[in-house]
């Protein structure tokens, strides 16, 4: 509790204190008026003296201007204890308020708490320490154990395990040693690390994310702009009707002492609840979901993801490792291991995954003098001059050019044919690992009601669907150029239910397209990489797929409590609203319906931080 | 230009979409934020107007609720 809220309780105590004293007390006329006055204007001062001011100020249908005039009708219609009684329960209720504002303000602020405050940057000798800001690209930086990593960089020297758990949610530390790539926010456990940076502190990952999570609330969700505009008409409307209720029954019946039930509306007609717990579920629900590696860009992509129907895959890099492994070697004449060295010395130059791969398996350094000249064939191979021998290596489309007679392999996986002076050497597969947690997402997915799941890849038809059989997904679509996913999308979209949703999930670095094109866009981000981070509307922060089911579980569980908040606020001020006009609800119940209501919504916006269990 | 301001005292929600909503109707916001629950104001107008947009933008603040100010 701050000061602030302490004294407040104490004001509070006290008139209570003199309330209770003043009913008791026998007295009559002008001095019973006196007395309760003095309760009155110790506990409501502010109130009325805020309505005056902003009254001034042009704000006329503010809260404590409906709490004055409530009150003050009260006390001319000789309801002393009553309007000492509403204005001391009003401000219980904004104490309690306050006190649900600033604890949710907290938690919220404890899931940024991974900005780093300093970095131990190296001059010379000596060790100085900075604002993470100042450090500049290049500057090498010391982190000790128990530090937070402040910037993005790389180990120079230095081993030890980082715990990522505010980045990814993932309890299993990460082990860095160097050479390995150190992400800012994560924090150091073990050793002493050196690193040399390689991003400056607003590029970073953490500034990033910090910025992501702090301005997720500018993509307002559309229950949140149906609030606000909602909010708009909702307390004049109200107001009038106190007006209409006060002036237009006594104009029939005669009977003018009943115009007090007008002021039960001006009570209620604040929309405080409304306008408080709405975003703030959202923002439960957002804080939430970072805590689990989870990033979502905006309220409103948390809410189209609980409408979530089709949910559409890339193949590479995000139902799969993306790493490709040789996995089967079939020479033709030669023996494994020169087929091999021959498609590592002609794939050396190449920047192709399924080079790297093939450099992985062959591991030994490659002697460069053995290579002459080196051509790479978009889209077929690679032609190469190795030993004075002309090696073609490639695919079958390039063993068709060349007029090579080729075997096609039984193995599932991408085949890379090698051909020596014109004759067929043989081949080598080349085949992608799922994810370990593959299985599991597609399996939450349908467990979570999700209607169809489809993977779209690049790749040929015999892999793809393999893939498709082995994760159980509905449709498969293979050999697709990144233009052809977009249509492929896009068909989808039109068969997807008016209220439904269409998720694309891809690894961010290709699909920048169809993720726009997507209802929402899901990007694996990896740590650190910031294509996904800007291309994306949701990002995890961990290469998982199964995190989407935990996505769209957070989604559904903040539109429900959304839904809840908006039902009881607006149920239980048309319930004291009806009663109140006919006369069978007093003040109290109408005090409670303003701030009563208002501290329930927060409460209850809470639990949108808490992750839903499976 | 956008720069973001902390509103401090900033403690009722409807007032921070009126504050919103007021500082929107300024001529020359690009667009405008109040979040409550940050208790932050991000505001982003062209850089030659932008002191003389904020100046307008602080009074909006002030009419809306006397006690919350804005640190700078």
């Amino acid at each position: 509790m701050t000061r602030r809220q302490k004294r407040m309780l104490v004001r509070i105590a006290i008139s209570a204190a003199l309330l209770i004293a003043c009913v008791l007390a026998p007295l009559h006329g002008i001095w019973r008026l006196l007395a309760f006055l003095v309760p009155y204007v110790w506990i409501g001062w502010d109130v009325l003296w805020k309505a005056a001011r902003n009254i001034a100020h042009g704000q006329v249908f503010d809260e404590n201007f409906l709490m004055a005039l409530a009150t003050v009708g009260a006390l001319a219609t000789e309801e002393y204890s009553e309007a000492v009684f509403v204005m001391l329960f009003y401000q219980v209720g904004e104490l309690f308020q306050s006190y649900a504002v600033g604890r949710s303000r907290q938690s919220i602020s404890k899931l940024l708490e991974i900005r780093p405050d300093y970095a131990n940057l190296e001059k010379g000798a000596d060790l100085e320490k900075v604002d993470p800001e100042k450090v500049q690209i290049g500057d090498v930086i010391v982190i000790k154990p128990g530090e937070r990593v402040p910037l993005d960089g790389v180990v120079l020297e230095g081993r030890s395990s980082l715990d990522t758990m505010a980045l990814t949610g993932e309890s299993l530390p990460r082990t860095v040693e160097e050479g390995d790539d150190v992400v800012s926010g994560c924090v150091n456990q073990s050793g002493l690390l050196r690193v040399r940076v390689t991003r400056l502190f607003g590029e970073s990952t953490v500034a990033k994310i910090l910025d992501l999570v702090e301005n997720a609330g500018s993509k307002k969700a559309r229950a949140e702009n149906f609030i606000t505009k909602f909010s708009r008409v909702y307390t004049p409307l109200v107001v009038i009707a106190a007006i209409l209720l006060a002036v237009v029954p006594p104009l029939f019946t005669g009977n003018w002492s009943e115009w007090k039930r007008a002021l039960i509306f001006l009570v209620v007609s604040c929309p405080c609840a409304l306008v408080i717990s709405v975003p703030l579920s959202f923002f439960g629900g957002i804080g939430g979901a970072s805590r689990d590696g989870i990033l979502v860009k905006g309220g409103s992509y948390l809410e189209t993801l609980a409408r979530a129907e089709i949910v559409v895959f890339d193949k590479t890099g995000t139902l799969t490792k993306g790493v490709f492994n040789v996995t089967a070697i079939h020479p033709d004449k030669i023996s494994e291991a020169e087929l091999l060295e021959l498609a590592a010395y002609a794939e050396n130059y190449s920047d192709h995954p399924i080079s790297h791969s093939i450099q992985q398996a062959y591991d030994r350094p490659i002697d460069v003098a053995r290579v002459g000249e080196v051509e790479e064939v978009a889209g077929r191979g690679v032609r190469a001059v190795i030993d004075g021998k002309v090696v073609c290596v490639g695919n079958s489309r390039f063993m068709d050019e060349l007029g090579v007679q080729w075997h096609p392999c039984h193995h599932i996986g991408t085949t890379v044919h090698v051909e020596v002076d014109g004759l067929y050497a043989g081949h080598l597969v080349i085949s992608d690992e799922l994810k370990p947690d593959a299985k599991e997402a597609i399996f939450g997915l349908k467990a979570l009601g999700i209607q169809k799941t489809v993977m779209l890849t690049g790749d040929m038809r015999a892999v793809g669907e393999k893939v498709g059989r082995d994760l159980g997904l509905d449709e498969v679509h293979a050999e697709l150029l990144p233009a052809d996913k977009v249509d492929q999308v896009e068909q989808l979209l039109q068969k997807k239910s008016p209220g439904g949703a269409l998720v694309f999930v891809g690894d961010g670095i290709n699909d920048a397209p169809v993720l726009s094109r997507a209802d929402v866009g899901v990007a694996m981000g990896g740590m650190g990489s910031d294509a996904a981070i800007e291309a994306a509307d949701v990002v995890f922060m961990d290469d998982k797929p199964s995190k989407l089911s935990d996505a769209i579980r957070i989604a559904r569980k903040t539109r429900s409590i959304v839904r809840q908040n908006v039902a009881f606020a607006l149920c239980i001020k048309l319930l004291v609203m009806l009663l109140g006009a006919v006369g069978m609800a007093n003040m109290w119940e109408a005090v409670f319906a303003d701030v009563g209501v208002s501290v329930l919504a927060i409460l209850n916006a809470m639990r949108a931080l808490q992750a839903p269990r499976k | 230009m956008k720069k973001t301001y902390k509103l401090q005292g900033l403690d009722c929600a409807n007032c921070a979409r009126k504050m919103e909503d007021g500082i929107r109707k300024i001529e020359g916001v690009d667009e405008v934020q109040v979040n409550f629950l940050t208790q932050k104001l991000s505001l982003s107008a062209s850089d030659a107007l932008f002191e003389g947009i904020l100046e307008k933008a602080i009074k909006v603040c002030r009419r809306v609720d006397p006690d919350c100010e804005l640190l700078r």
